[in-house]
């Protein structure tokens, strides 16, 4: 019951509040360790025999990092060596408060049980407890009190019968609060003496971060930035409106220029322009910054010059270089009064963004020199300078490193290694490092994760029969892309008595097998899509059941969650019923297999009947959705033959479509608004749906214009004016312009969101011309349809609720997540196919290839080759040599080159090869070969041994 | 990270208690002579003084005559100085109304009043200090002025509070918890016959989540049931010392 306790009152006083709290002080606090046998902890963390080989502690110890430690030298903490740390809470609480991402950090390795991570609530220890005295700073109280607490750990184990020479060893780099702890007794050292001391793992020391006394020694540049105004006056300047607050988002393609998006009222938002390296002021692409506004008169227009800081390693002629470059950059600009935006500097950091960057090691000249520029791959993040002794075994790899600071005297950030990923240009490296670059979680399940998966052998139950629909009976099939094995969706349609069809949608019961808020359902709300690579899967759920238990193959018996529909002949839904079911698909097809059955007359069984029956009903669906304005946009997609052995892409195809494609999305379009509709009928408040807002009138305008240069006029009031007039947008003699048309308006949409329904009024589905979407027929790949599905699941009585579910907040913050992950997923994706399209190219040469132009720009054109789905740009600047004579009409848009003019949609011939002059960014080049202008086109060699050549031909 | 962690991965609250356990309480009894009955309660912060009249006749409008039971008139407020803010708190506000109707409900549950046909109790409950739990406070004072007026209840009333943080219940709530977003619950309990006389919830709680709050709740009710009884007994044995010389 109540222990009665001392307690100490606590008294903060913010502004005229006076605050008054309780602080109780405890005695059943324990301390951890296997050795003490005073204090009752029955699981203690701390090992007795706490060994890390080091030349300045050869005896076993703990060790105690005070807060600082704890923040700069995260790294070297989470690293395998390190274990027995005791954290105290003072520190854990400070931590906290000063950073969130490494406050989760630390508390993961608290978690990790192989680590040995103690948390000592030590401000609710009755010995180690201690109030802040008179004139005494919290720092310095906190200081005092890691120390008071270190004091008691060493008596405390010395007190112990068989601690041998176990010893708590205090980390801190404050140099005072060293001294203090020296004096009292206690074992302390700077954490970079510490870990230079390890004797197993000398690598350790490249990790350390650089402290900030450290940094200022090692800097001599003649740049100086402006210093950063303290948190309080920014606070106070934005209040007043000098300042603004906003996102800082870097120019990918020019360093010298970054925008800030400050945040406005409601969705509205300006962009801020900075334009120099001193007013960009060591701001890092995604930081949080505060920008003040130049005076009118200096406000610039966005540059259109491409600036990427590639100058040497040497210091001196670096910064020199980099002046002149800056100089250049600023002078260049045109004063065209018109394209003036708001310009400003940044005068403050709110929040600093900073994560680990991949990227590549840029080596000193000097040979000796442990200090090195690292470059990193998103060009939008500047380069770093890091310490490290391994530069000869780092060169030609991707790396990983963390920024530690960038003071204010230094031109570039300082930061510090923290593993290599591999070779670059190696298809798994690169392949890990568009992974990390687009934060999609990849590493394999964890041990709690799988702990929750069913046992095998796993069969279905009487239990589960008697709550199920048994539909094993009907003829069920799946229809798939080739090589699926995640198998989410099967279908069957029967005539029924009446002469009515009915249909059915099954979808695997993912939600079974996936208990709310254990550690698998929370794994898989985070990663929250499967995301497909070239070659490559990353699974959302663990293979066991997104490839075996949940996958609704062919002869196996899989608990599905069906929705079916009674339908007339004329595909008007007389009646819908949702139920939990079992299955027993009949067969599993791809695409290809369900359209030849469709299409040979001489098969008349069961499947083909049935496949039969739904075609029917789809292309009835479909043209019905048409009509009500559902938009067909198209984009080129193009998937890769892999090599079986090697795994890498030996041929490329663009997809191509079926009418059994169509046929499967038909249904699960239904499926979808259906279910969209009884949870949103059930739960008005928490149902997951999904929306697609109708664009801003203005994305249509490249569209518009495109359309009228070829005579042809688009209506963009609806969706369905818009689909129709795409319809109508034919030229005669040019088949593919419909096509390109489409590509163009698709780049015209908005994203689609998901979205909790009591958070948003706006359920609108654009593209799909319906008026409520969710999604439901993916849960193997997409955590929205688990979430759908438990919806559903309450929605009629098959499962429980639990709260999370009906918290619309909750819901929300869920879907945000979600959405980011899909938009990360998409990005990969893209990335991926890039770097196939690369390695693709790598060893075939220059090939000529037609192809048509896309968007026509200042000084390139922009050409889509549709034969391998690809898109790239023909520059006609050369920095080498003279630029040929361009002048750009953006009415057309037109961009005449010496004497030919080029509009969107002309047919051209270009090259391509693929360009590896800069191995961290390889890039597809192509150079224009037809039409010829002298001076500009490329002759291809004709002449091209056979053997060479690409099989491409189908 | 926004706001304060209320319940730390160790198991300990902001305050270093554990998710069950109580604030300290201390209570006297009998503190004012010229009452019937009287006493003063902290738990933790939170400090009320509980002052009892009667029973009496019924005073003003006759019309409120009960004639098979007693009337009971139960007034609250809060001392100006009770919270960080200092507030003129005028009297009868919805909030003290609201709060005075609750301690007459809870109280007419506890107290014997058909002893006392036609006659009126009046209870007068004031917050000196306020660190959440008014309410609970206010009961656990209002059932030791009752016994030391001498008046019969079925049993001790005791009342708590109990919060929702993550998945724990945490018990008896001081104002920061209170204020940190969660779902509060406030029960009044008579622990012997496990009979609730008062519940309340203002914000949402998810269903699942109801049974392991009121349980929660009642435990502490019955673990301030044994510390009221303790001071009771205590309060008993200084008087019969003062009355045997
Ligand atoms: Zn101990």
């Amino acid at each position: 019951m109540l222990k009665s306790k001392t307690f100490v009152k606590k008294t903060r006083s913010g502004g005229v509040m006076k605050i008054v709290r309780e602080h109780y002080l405890r005695d059943d606090i324990w301390c951890g360790s296997e050795v003490c046998v005073e204090c009752k902890d029955e699981t203690p963390v701390l090992q007795k025999d706490a060994c890390i080989e080091s030349n300045l502690c050869t005896f076993p110890h703990y060790l105690i990092p005070d807060t600082n430690v704890v923040i700069q030298q995260i790294d070297i903490l989470e690293d395998p060596l390190i274990r027995n740390v005791i954290i105290l809470q003072t520190v854990l609480q400070e931590v906290r408060h000063r950073s969130a991402p490494i406050y989760k950090r630390i508390k993961d390795a608290i978690h990790d049980k192989e680590k040995h991570f103690y948390t000592f609530t030590n401000e609710h220890h009755r010995e180690t407890f201690i109030e802040r005295e008179q004139g005494e700073s919290a720092n310095d109280r906190n200081d005092r009190a890691i120390r008071v607490a270190a004091k008691w750990y060493s008596e405390h184990l010395s007190k112990a019968p068989d601690a041998g020479d176990l010893k708590v060893v205090l980390l801190t780099n404050d140099r005072d609060n060293k001294e203090k702890a020296e004096k009292s007794g206690l074992i302390v050292y700077k954490c970079e003496e510490y870990v230079k001391s390890l004797i197993a793992n000398p690598e350790l020391v490249d990790r350390l971060a650089l402290t900030s006394d450290e940094q200022n020694e090692i800097t001599g540049s003649r740049v100086v930035f402006p210093e950063h105004l303290p948190l309080s006056k920014i606070q106070a300047g934005i209040k007043s409106g000098t300042f603004l607050q906003g996102t800082f988002h870097a120019n990918r393609d020019n360093y010298l220029e970054a925008k800030v998006y400050v945040h406005g009222e409601g969705d509205e938002s300006t962009e801020v322009l900075v334009q120099g390296l001193l007013n960009l002021n060591r701001a890092v692409h995604q930081d949080v910054v505060a920008v003040e506004l130049l005076p009118r008169e200096n406000w610039v227009a966005p540059s259109s010059v491409v600036l990427i800081d590639d100058a040497q390693n040497d210091e001196d002629a670096e910064e020199e270089e980099a002046e002149k470059k800056v100089r250049k950059a600023l002078d260049s600009k045109p004063a065209q009064g018109s394209t003036l935006k708001p310009t400003g500097r940044v005068v403050g950091i709110i929040k600093r963004n900073w994560r680990p960057f991949c990227g590549m090691l840029l080596q000193s000249h000097i040979k000796e020199s442990t200090r090195h520029l690292f470059t990193p791959a998103d060009r939008r993040i500047p380069r770093i300078r890091i310490e490290t002794r391994q530069a000869s075994t780092l060169e030609g790899q991707r790396i990983m490193v963390a920024i530690d600071g960038w003071p204010k005297n230094s031109r570039y950030p300082n930061g510090h290694f923290v593993k290599s990923l591999g070779s670059a240009g190696d298809k798994e490296t690169e392949t890990e490092v568009l992974l990390l670059e687009h934060d999609v979680p990849h590493l394999p399940f964890s041990q709690a994760v799988l702990s929750f998966l069913p046992k095998m052998p796993w069969s279905i139950t009487e239990e589960d029969l008697k709550v199920r629909a048994d539909l094993r009976h009907l003829t069920v099939c799946s229809v798939d892309p080739p090589g699926c094995t995640d198998i989410d969706d099967a279908l069957h349609c029967r005539e029924l008595e009446n002469g009515n069809l009915e249909v059915g949608v099954h979808i695997a019961d993912v939600s079974h097998f996936i208990r709310p808020g254990n550690a698998l359902d929370q794994e898989a709300a985070s990663r929250g899509t499967t995301v497909y690579l070239c070659g490559k899967r990353i699974d959302m759920v663990p293979e066991l059941l997104s490839s075996n238990l949940c996958s609704l193959r062919s002869n196996v018996e899989r608990l599905a969650f069906s929705c079916i529909w009674e339908m007339n002949q004329n595909a008007e839904i007389i009646s819908t019923r949702f139920t939990k079911s079992v299955i027993n698909s009949k067969a599993s097809l791809t695409y290809a297999e369900a359209q030849m059955r469709i299409d040979d007359t001489s098969m008349n069984d069961d499947i083909t009947k049935s496949l039969r029956g739904l075609n029917k009903l789809a292309k009835i669906l479909k043209g019905r959705r048409i009509e009500k304005g559902a938009l067909t946009l198209s984009s080129p997609e193009v998937r890769f033959h892999i090599d079986s052995e090697t795994h890498d892409p030996i041929d490329l195809q663009t997809k191509e479509l079926m009418e059994t494609n169509s046929m499967v999305e038909e249904f699960m379009l239904l499926a979808n608004i259906s279910v969209a509709q009884k949870i949103y009928e059930e739960f008005s408040e928490c149902a997951l749906l999904r929306k697609h807002p109708a664009p801003p009138p203005s994305n249509y305008d490249i569209l518009i214009k495109a359309a009228s240069s070829k005579g042809l006029v688009i209506y963009i009031d609806s969706a369905k004016a818009l689909a129709d007039s795409l319809n109508d947008a034919q030229v005669e003699g040019f088949p593919y312009f419909n096509t390109l048309l489409r590509i163009l308006a698709t780049r015209c949409m908005m994203q689609a969101v998901y979205f909790c329904s009591g958070m948003d009024s706006d359920f609108q589905h654009y593209g799909l011309a319906s008026p409520i979407y969710t999604h439901f027929t993916s849960p193997i790949r997409r955590y929205s349809d688990i979430i759908v599905h438990r919806l559903l699941a309450v929605a009629i009585n098959a499962d429980s609720t639990y709260p999370d579910l009906m918290d619309k907040h909750k819901q929300a913050a869920l879907c945000n997540n979600l959405n980011y992950r899909h938009k990360m997923a998409q990005y990969a994706q893209r990335a991926s196919v890039a770097l196939h399209t690369q390695l693709f190219f790598k060893n075939r040469g220059i090939l000529n290839e037609e192809g048509f132009i896309l968007f026509v720009r200042k000084n390139a054109i922009i050409v889509l080759i549709p034969k391998f789905g690809l898109e790239g740009t023909v520059f006609f600047e050369n920095k080498d040599k003279p630029s040929p004579r361009l002048s750009f009409d953006e009415e057309g848009p037109t961009l005449t080159v010496e004497d030919h003019p080029f509009h969107m949609f002309d047919k051209v011939k270009v090259t391509i090869s693929l360009d590896s002059s800069n191995i961290q960014h390889q890039k597809i080049r192509m150079a224009l070969s037809e039409p010829v202008i002298p001076g500009v086109s490329v002759s291809m060699p004709e002449t091209e041994p056979e053997a060479k050549k690409p099989k491409l031909d189908r | 990270m926004a706001g304060v962690e209320l319940l730390s991965d160790q198991g300990y609250r902001l305050d270093g208690r554990k998710a069950s356990e109580l604030r300290k309480v201390q209570a006297r009894m009998g503190v004012f002579a010229q009452a019937d009955g009287s006493a003063y309660i902290e738990q933790g912060n939170t400090k009320a003084l509980a002052v009892v009249y009667g029973p009496h006749e019924v005073r003003g409008s006759r019309s409120r005559t009960m004639h098979d039971r007693a009337v009971i008139n139960c007034q609250y407020s809060m001392a100006t100085f009770s919270t960080a803010e200092r507030k003129r708190r005028p009297h009868g506000d919805r909030k003290s109304s609201e709060m005075s109707l609750h301690l007459k409900q809870t109280f007419e549950a506890a107290v014997l009043t058909q002893l006392y046909p036609r006659s009126q109790i009046d209870i007068y409950v004031k917050i000196l200090q306020s660190d959440g739990g008014n309410y609970s406070a206010c009961v656990n004072a209002a059932t030791l002025a009752l016994v030391d007026a001498g008046i019969p209840m079925r049993d001790y009333v005791c009342a708590c509070t109990a919060g929702f943080v993550e998945d724990t219940p945490l018990a008896d709530l001081c104002h920061a918890e209170e204020s940190g977003g969660g779902t509060t619950l406030a029960l009044a309990l008579l622990p012997r016959s496990r009979h609730i006389a008062l519940v309340q919830m203002d914000a949402r709680l998810h269903q699942d989540h109801l049974d392991m709050l009121m349980e929660a709740a009642a435990e502490a009710c019955r673990g301030l049931s044994k510390v009221l009884d303790g001071v009771v007994r205590q309060h008993l044995q200084e008087v019969s010392v003062l009355t045997r010389d």
